[in-house]
């Protein structure tokens, strides 16, 4: 079965090859790419296009590998114990599965999606190189082999933090999403709000990836942060006129703050076109 | 031969593995590039490629390996035998499609034709008959026709495109070597902010010193931690030009985003080069300045001195006293670097023109030779260098 995008989620030519070389070889697939260009939403996506169960683990600063495959809780056990609870005498009672563990045990191939793991330590990654490779690890508290019963594909995201080890690279296929450009963003819109008024949207675009190219931006809209202005636009019933400008750059687009998010950005972006205004008239 | 197209990007210096080839190789004998050139590019990307970095590289060896290839190559075919031979399935050409093709002298042709139109076209372009856009009678436009695994039309979800993808490189920015933008600005950081703890020294954690010690039943058991913010200062000169230069601005906000990590960071505005004076505002250049021999002594040698600027300028506005446009100098600029060069022996300038455009101009290489060669591209591999002159 073939990954060609869904009615939610546009996949361009490029990344659709890159899932399915992942799902069918069976590898991990990187992801890396700008905030808000759907690396999170793929994984959710594959998921229900190929109707897997998936498994998330969200990667924390803190986190270690060992925490995807599951954790002892010495503290419940120790309270427990305290309190003569019954269950004290069984360990396998305080053994909390990861998501690593929750997908080999899944009865149908799953979707992982190891998220953000770029955020934990540079070891990270590596000392799940072996997990990964032999779809299998042994829990020393109950003295188990958990094993995969199908491997389950992989979808790994990274936001650049931290560059990964080169033994870890390896084995992934990798890709990158780059910016949406213009038409794919049409796109995006559309699954997102179809029949938005196509004036409007040319409008609204034009505003957006304006506001992009503002120089010093802390950070610059997003995906999402285009989706939730026109959410606004459309409710707030904004005329197509209020974004139309002939004089490009001297007018404050309506609901902004929509898009700039960061108080400094909106600041910058107002003086901007005051001085702009200043400057010109 | 893929192996031979593997060893191209290995002698390109892409860092790919025997084990990454492999993977390529399962892949194709599954299937997954389907008939088309483009799908064996995604693929190979895919498998070959970990850094977006280095996606322009690859554009490149790609695009010449493969170059002016339709159909994928007879060597290429024997290796994966049957995959390749169904793709002349693929190839649903009408038969109007088809005279199209004969009437403008063949396939060869028409890509030929394809390449100088793109050349022509500057920008966008929507209808007419002689351009390629996404609409009108061009045989080169959307809805066009679909042959040889090159798309020149927009069917579905596909992108639109009418140029082969590698040769669009579309990555060029995201290449080390290529001059800072907003999209390769995130590994710049990542090089400032290792430059700015380089050398980051421990120091004794006392809490944690006690604390273990007294675990230790009195034994001394000293703990260090990495000291938060290393000593690395910075006084940033930055030229601001007629209008401040988008690539020195990009500079500028580098810098302001790592401002944090460096112990010290102070920066300064001068126009074409140094003089007397600079300032701290642009909004206020003419009302706030400071005097260049007053940083001289406020600031000790120990700080490390950039100076962001493209040195392009009448060769005058270095060498002679009143040679500046702006206002009369009494001592010429080149008196005024070397004073800096004198107090601050790690000094660099990153000039955000290309390098090889340098020898175009005298007063680049008039500055090139003041600062001692320690002149480097604004580049991620520019600022690389520079910082490695800067910690030597
Ligand atoms: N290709 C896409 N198709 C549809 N929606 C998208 C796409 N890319 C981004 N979005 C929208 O942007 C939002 C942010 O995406 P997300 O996956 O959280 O980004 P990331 O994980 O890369 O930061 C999604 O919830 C979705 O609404
Ligand atoms: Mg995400």
């Amino acid at each position: 079965m073939r990954f060609t995008g869904t009615d939610t989620y546009v996949a361009t030519d490029d990344l659709m090859m890159a899932v399915n070389a992942a799902i069918t070889l069976e590898r991990p697939l990187l992801i890396k790419g700008e905030p808000g260009t759907g690396k999170t939403m793929l994984a959710l996506e594959v998921a229900k296009a190929l109707g897997r169960p998936l498994h998330q683990w969200h990667v924390k600063s803190t986190a270690k590998a060992q925490q995807g495959l599951y954790e002892y809780d010495a503290v419940s056990r120790l309270r427990d114990s305290q309190l003569g609870d019954g269950r004290v005498h069984d360990i396998a009672n305080y053994i909390k599965r990861g998501p690593v563990w929750e997908a080999f045990e899944s009865g149908t191939p799953a979707v992982l999606l190891i998220d953000e793991i770029d955020k934990a330590d540079i070891e990270f990654p590596n000392d799940l190189l072996r997990e990964l490779d032999r779809m299998e690890f042994y829990v020393y508290e109950t003295q188990q082999t958990v094993r995969a019963r199908h491997r389950p594909a992989m979808i790994i995201t990274s936001n650049n933090e931290k560059e990964l080890p080169d033994a870890f690279l390896r084995r992934c296929f990798f890709h990158y999403i780059r910016f949406p450009d213009r038409e794919t963003m049409e796109k995006i819109v559309e699954v997102h709000f179809s029949g938005l008024k196509r004036s409007l949207l040319q409008q609204a675009l034009t505003v957006f990836f304006e506001i992009r190219e503002v120089p010093g931006l802390k950070k610059k809209p997003s995906t999402s942060e285009l989706l939730d202005w026109l959410k606004l636009l459309v409710a707030e019933d904004i005329p197509e006129e209020a974004l139309h400008s002939q004089d490009q750059g001297k007018i404050i687009p309506p609901l902004h703050g929509a898009l700039l998010k960061n108080e400094q950005d909106v600041h910058l972006f107002e003086r901007l076109v005051f001085m702009a205004r200043r400057g010109r008239s | 031969m893929l192996i031979e197209f593997f060893l191209k990007l290995k002698d390109s210096g892409l860092p790919v593995s025997v084990k990454e080839y492999l993977t390529l190789l399962e892949a194709v004998k599954a299937g997954l590039p389907g008939y088309s050139v483009d799908g064996f590019y995604y693929l190979s990307r895919a498998c070959l490629v970990k850094d977006e970095s280095n996606y322009d590289k690859f554009d490149r060896v790609f695009g010449a390996y493969f170059k002016g290839l339709t159909a994928l190559p007879e060597t290429l075919a024997a290796t994966i035998p049957e995959e390749w031979l169904r793709r002349q399935a693929e190839l649903l050409l009408s038969d109007e499609d088809k005279a199209l093709v004969e009437s403008l002298g063949g396939w060869d042709k028409l890509m030929e034709t394809l390449r100088r139109r793109l050349e022509e076209q500057k920008g966008r372009h929507q209808g007419g008959s002689k351009w390629i856009g996404t609409a009108g009678t061009s045989p080169f436009g959307a809805y066009g026709f679909n042959p040889e695994g090159v798309r020149i039309g927009q069917d579905g979800s596909r992108n639109r495109r009418a140029v082969k993808v590698w040769d669009e490189r579309q990555y060029r920015n995201l290449d080390d070597s290529v001059e800072l933008g907003t999209r390769n600005i995130k590994v710049a950081l990542k090089r400032l902010r290792r430059f700015a703890r380089e050398g980051a020294a421990e120091e004794l954690d006392l809490d944690d010193t006690i604390r273990s010690t007294a675990r230790n039943a009195g034994w001394l058991d000293i703990r260090m931690v990495p000291e938060r913010h290393n000593a690395v200062k910075v006084l940033l000169f930055l030229d601001v030009g007629g209008s401040m230069d988008d690539h020195v601005k990009v500079c500028e906000e580098l810098f302001s985003a790592t401002r944090t990590e460096f112990k010290h960071l102070e920066y300064f505005y001068f126009h074409n080069f140094l003089y007397e004076s600079v300032w701290k505002d642009n909004r206020r250049r003419n009302s706030e300045r400071f005097g260049t021999l007053t940083l001289l002594h406020t600031f000790p040698h120990d700080y490390k001195v950039i100076f962001v600027g493209d040195a392009t300028m009448s060769p005058y506005e270095i060498a002679y006293p009143g040679g500046s446009v702006e206002h009369h100098n009494e001592e010429a600029g080149a008196v005024w670097l070397q004073r800096v060069l004198d107090v601050y022996p790690r000094t660099v300038w990153l000039n955000p023109q290309p390098e090889d455009r340098w020898d175009y101009y005298d007063s680049v290489r008039m500055t090139r030779q003041l600062m001692g060669d320690r002149m480097y591209p604004l580049t991620i591999d520019g600022l690389d260098r520079a910082m490695k002159e800067l910690t030597r």
